[in-house]
């Protein structure tokens, strides 16, 4: 007996400190600080979560919560189970109504959304967050991985299998892609991405030339005309906008429709390259296809 | 805001002896914005992404000739030729409708036209800014009986002309419920979301020779109709019955104006997109310089049009180069300055 007691008196102490712990962790919550400084807490992780922002709807699930999401914006349409949640209007005009009525624990959204402060007042806890550029990706993951309360260590492997990746891609390229001038076009305006986008700092990473300095801003209107001076080698777009772009007037003559060096993204593809999120890795593979496959 | 009335409130007096100086001064202006149009457009061949740049080393190099024969000029040329268009629109819009305020966009053509981009972009799948004739006639079509749908459903709920305060009423009402079916349109199909976004902004950035020609060749032809049809744009000016007791055969000749109105707002806003104010301002310039019966109004009318869309576009072009702004933006601007300067005036 006095062996015995002695052991499940140790069995009782270490049973007790463990539902100590807890409670403390428990006591303690969740506690969230966003882009706009609101500090936001909750008792216990959130289990009702709307995500307005594809970026944020990816990482929520790459985090392995998916589950928890209640609601997204229109245009989360990845993993393939988002597409099965109610969809609760744009992102920058989200149906407040409906978000409201799904009674989640907390809201996701971005920074430009004109429903921040109309949420915050219907006494929803809401996060901003808006990631722009790689370096945002990780401070977004680092702090979803709080709010949803996972192991922190979590975001940090995530981060640094993205980042492995990233350089496992440019590490994958010849070195003659170092002479390709790249132009991205966003939109058919034509808009491109400059080198202070994310896309021209994921091409920068892959070592590739962009043919719009930084001092141009991250995505300028430019004249037309300035494609066809600066003759890119190599021209990657959105399929949507590829449409009618050899028939543009002059650009029949600009190197990369000379020789066919275009990479023309399906609508799915162009969503993994502009979202700066979770799927960067995927974003830079992509890039890095289109590199090895047509730069000069 | 008093604007002065349809120029030709004096058509009478025109053809009494003093007519010879307003024509004398008529002509002159004609000169003028010629001349000015053709300065605007060899300096529109030196604009560009580089800002001014002399043209005669440009040919020099293979690529800065391409640019310049290939993007300049006709960007250049289109942008008089739609600027004619629509200042030709609005000088038929005020006379024919007895009302200074008129102009394809507050007649809603514009929006109809637009509509019936939004409704061809989304049924053909195609690209706005794509060169190939099928689609540019395609297109230019498309704007055309939306534009004409427009007027004539503004002049069926205005229950014709007779009544200004009714048909500006009508216009903004079917304008604003077209405009909002276009965006509906467009959202409904998010895939043309952004061409669409880029063709309501209004852009000359895109046209080419296809275009440019297109809209020359309507141009003419509504010159020509215009001019032949002013006399029932005067007749109009002393009202309905005068116009009637002239002999004019009313009915069919106001269609034909309201189909002139509507071919030159379509094929302008098919190549080029929504551009405002041009339409407005150019017959009201007009008129601050000179009174003058419709023929020479229309011609005039459609000159400075064309000089006022190629100014703007040469300051798009140039004033951030080698980024642009968008064309519509800086008419609007020029042009509402320039009502605002006349309401100013007027007031005092």
């Amino acid at each position: 007996m006095s062996r015995v007691f002695p052991m499940s008196w140790c069995r009782g102490v270490v049973a007790l400190l463990l539902a100590l712990a807890a409670q403390a962790a428990w006591a303690a919550g969740v506690q969230v600080t966003d882009e706009r400084g609101v500090t936001s807490t909750w008792s216990a992780p959130p289990q009702r979560i709307v995500s307005l922002l594809p970026s944020l709807t990816e990482t929520v699930c790459e985090l392995g919560a998916c589950a928890r999401l209640i609601g997204v914006d229109r245009y989360s349409n990845w993993p393939a189970a988002v597409k099965q949640l109610p969809q609760l209007g744009g992102g920058i005009d989200p149906n407040v109504e409906a978000v409201v009525a799904l009674r989640p624990d907390a809201v996701l959204i971005a920074d430009s959304s004109r429903a921040v402060d109309q949420l915050r007042a219907l006494g929803l806890q809401v996060v901003v967050l808006e990631p722009k550029n790689s370096a945002d990706v990780r401070r977004v993951l680092a702090a979803v991985g709080q709010l949803l309360g996972v192991d922190a260590q979590e975001p940090q492997r995530v981060w640094r299998q993205i980042d492995a990746a990233v350089s496992a891609a440019a590490q994958s390229l010849p070195a003659r892609i170092r002479n390709a001038r790249v132009y991205f076009e966003v939109n058919s305006a034509p808009y491109g991405a400059g080198e202070a986008s994310f896309v021209g700092e994921m091409l920068a990473r892959l070592g590739a030339r962009n043919i719009l300095p930084a001092s141009m801003g991250p995505f300028p209107r430019l004249n037309p005309e300035f494609v066809v001076r600066a003759n890119p080698d190599l021209i990657m777009v959105g399929d949507q906008n590829f449409a009618g772009m050899a028939q543009r007037p002059g650009w029949a003559g600009i190197r990369a429709l000379r020789e066919d060096r275009l990479c023309v993204f399906t609508p799915a593809q162009s969503d993994v390259l502009v979202r700066p999120g979770p799927r960067l890795a995927d974003a830079a593979r992509l890039m890095a296809d289109c590199l090895r496959n047509k730069a000069p | 805001m008093s604007f002065a009335p349809p120029s030709t409130m004096n058509a009478p007096d025109l053809a009494a002896s003093a007519a010879r100086r307003p024509r004398r001064r008529a002509l002159w202006l004609g000169a003028g914005l010629l001349v000015l149009s053709l300065l605007l457009g060899v300096l529109g061949l030196g604009v560009g992404s580089t800002g001014l740049e002399a043209v005669w080393q440009m040919l020099a190099d293979p690529v800065a000739a391409q640019i310049v024969w290939d993007i300049r000029a006709p960007r250049t040329l289109g942008a008089f030729a739609a600027g004619a268009l629509l200042g030709l629109a609005g000088a038929v819009a005020q006379g024919l409708f007895r009302n200074p305020l008129a102009d394809p966009f507050l007649l809603g053509s514009a929006s109809g036209a637009s509509l019936g981009v939004a409704v061809a972009l989304v049924s053909l799948g195609i690209s706005p800014f794509a060169a190939s004739w099928a689609v540019r006639l395609g297109l230019t079509g498309a704007a055309f009986v939306g534009a004409v749908a427009a007027v004539l459903l503004t002049l069926a709920l205005a229950r014709g002309v007779q009544h200004t305060l009714r048909l500006l009423l009508a216009g903004v009402v079917v304008g604003v419920v077209l405009g909002a079916l276009a965006s509906l349109v467009t959202i409904s199909f998010p895939d043309t979301l952004q061409s669409m976004q880029v063709f309501m902004l209004g852009s000359t950035a895109f046209v080419g020779w296809t275009a440019c020609a297109l809209m020359a060749g309507v141009w003419l032809l509504c010159l020509t109709l215009a001019w032949m049809l002013a006399r029932v744009l005067d007749g109009l000016v002393l009202g309905e019955a005068t116009a009637l007791s002239l002999g004019l055969p009313l009915a069919p000749l106001r269609l034909a104006l309201v189909g002139v109105l509507a071919l030159a707002t379509g094929s302008a806003v098919a190549q080029t997109g929504l551009i405002a104010f041009v339409g407005l301002a150019s017959p009201h310039l007009v008129r601050a310089v000179v009174k003058t019966p419709h023929a020479p109004l229309v011609v005039l009318a459609s000159l400075m049009g064309g000089t006022l869309l190629m100014l703007a576009d040469t300051l798009a072009r140039g004033l951030l180069a080698p980024q642009e702004l968008p064309v519509g933006v800086l008419t609007a601007v020029l042009g509402g300055g320039y009502l605002l300067w006349l309401m100013g005036r007027s007031r005092r």
